[in-house]
């Protein structure tokens, strides 16, 4: 079963569809009572980093989230703006970031991007395997997925990046941390391969 | 890589797809649902649906119809027609979808986009700009209420605007090429792709894979939407949802993109 985070942030649907696609159960939890007994955990997040941190705050869930995915290592997947919440914080606003993986999130410098190239980084673009991830399991590299931001996680630590993709500069596109993984491109909104990767985590 | 987006655009009245020529004579094509899923069968890189009568019959989005959609979408969704408030976005966002566009709005608080960016993140936030030219003087304008209206607004300079208060994506809508397949108004584009740096999307006058070609090839990174193309087949204009296989988009970005 999979436990899909609603603090208010879109995309639920999108992902309880792909499960159901699978024939994988999942459970929406609004409250902290439904985060108990969790076997994986998704964080999704779409929008602005500061108003998705003060969703999440103030559905308060965090504490529960916290005792899942830290004290009993329940597997949890991060989605775009879910992804940077495990950072410690991010140039888009001031409240603190999770900060269960060490890192920032940062802002593209549009001058440092290829000519003509637009900001927010939009579109299909190649994903490009760090580590033999299980959550990357059976993809080729350069497989393709959807992204969509204006920010991208920079890890402190070399080897939590278990993927790059390339925009202007090649940047981390996936992370993991033992039980903490994130991404930044939407599994949910990439055809078979996001269906694939939803797959992979499940199996996690 | 970045690669160039190939859209199908649907546009929605009385919860019926149609399609029009120059904005006008809607001609009822399809239920928008069962394009859905034939689009996800053909993996789309993205999918937008505007409901062209909502705001200028002032009516609340369709909530229950956006929600059908939203759920049914494997692909990045886009959804335009009568979202007027910060409020109204984020609804529309919580049904699951990934992008906002806003017309008229915009045009009359230009702020609510800022205020809509805050709430949903810039790269959420479409601005849809539909676009004639002008009869004598040749310039261009910006329209709202499905096209019935003029602003006296120049297109450059509003994009420009839209940019500076947040919005992540502009939609470049040609009125008077709509339905024509005539190839697209690759002044227009490049006038208002020269003078923004966030995502450009061009919508107006595909008529074969090739006109979509012609603007990847001038402007690389992207987006460029087909209606008619992508709803009709051959010259009596017979109804068929179709998009180019993956090898067929293949070929045709290796032409024009790749290679650059």
């Amino acid at each position: 079963m999979i436990t899909i985070i609603d603090y208010g942030l879109g995309n639920i649907k999108a992902f309880v569809n792909v499960y159901d696609r699978l024939n994988i159960i999942t459970k929406v939890a609004r409250n902290p009572s439904d985060l108990k007994n969790s076997k994986k955990i998704i964080l999704p997040g779409v929008g602005a980093f500061d108003y998705a941190m003060t969703q999440l705050n103030n559905s308060g869930m965090r504490t529960a989230l916290e005792h899942e995915v830290l004290h009993n290592n329940i597997p949890i997947l991060g989605v775009c703006v879910g992804m940077q919440m495990l950072g410690k914080s991010s140039e888009e606003g001031t409240i603190s970031g999770l900060g269960w993986i060490d890192g920032t999130v940062k802002k593209f410098e549009i001058d440092a991007l290829p000519h003509n190239a637009p900001l927010p980084h939009m579109g299909w673009n190649t994903v490009m395997k760090d580590s033999d991830s299980p959550l990357l399991k059976d993809f080729k590299n350069h497989s393709r997925f959807y992204f969509l931001h204006s920010y991208y996680f920079e890890c402190d630590n070399s080897e939590n990046s278990i993927s790059k993709t390339e925009y202007g500069i090649t940047f981390t596109s996936a992370v993991n941390e033992a039980n903490i993984y994130g991404i930044q491109f939407h599994p949910e909104k990439s055809h078979s391969n996001g269906v694939q990767l939803l797959n992979n985590f499940s199996k996690i | 890589m970045l690669y160039p987006r190939i859209i199908p655009c649907l546009l929605v009245q009385n919860k019926g797809l149609v399609k029009t020529i120059k904005f006008k004579d809607p001609k009822y094509v399809g239920d928008p649902i069962n394009a859905v899923k034939i689009f996800n069968e053909k993996e789309v890189d993205e999918l937008i649906v505007l409901d062209i009568d909502v705001s200028k019959e002032g009516r609340e989005p369709d909530y229950k119809m956006i929600e059908n959609l939203a759920i049914e979408c494997r692909m990045p969704f886009c959804y335009g027609g009568g979202i007027k408030t910060v409020e109204q976005a984020q609804r529309v966002f919580s049904l699951g979808v990934e992008k906002i566009a806003i017309s008229s709005v915009a045009v009359k608080n230009p702020t609510i986009i800022t205020k809509m960016a805050e709430r949903v993140g810039n790269q959420s936030v479409v601005v849809v700009l539909d676009i004639k030219k002008k009869m004598i003087s040749g310039k261009y304008e910006i329209m709202i209420h499905n096209g019935s209206k003029s602003t006296g607004l120049d297109p450059v300079s509003f994009a420009v605007k839209m940019q500076d208060l947040g919005a992540g994506e502009i939609v470049i809508n040609s009125i008077d090429k709509d339905g024509t397949m005539s190839g697209f108004d690759m002044n227009l584009i490049s006038n208002i792709r020269e003078s923004v740096n966030i995502p450009i999307t061009v919508m107006g006058g595909a008529g074969t894979l090739i006109d979509i070609g012609e603007v990847i090839k001038n402007h690389g990174i992207i987006g460029v939407c087909a209606g008619s193309l992508f709803v009709f087949k051959g010259k009596f204009r017979a109804v068929l949802i179709n998009y180019p296989t993956v090898l067929e988009k293949n070929e045709l970005l290796s032409k024009v993109f790749l290679n650059d």
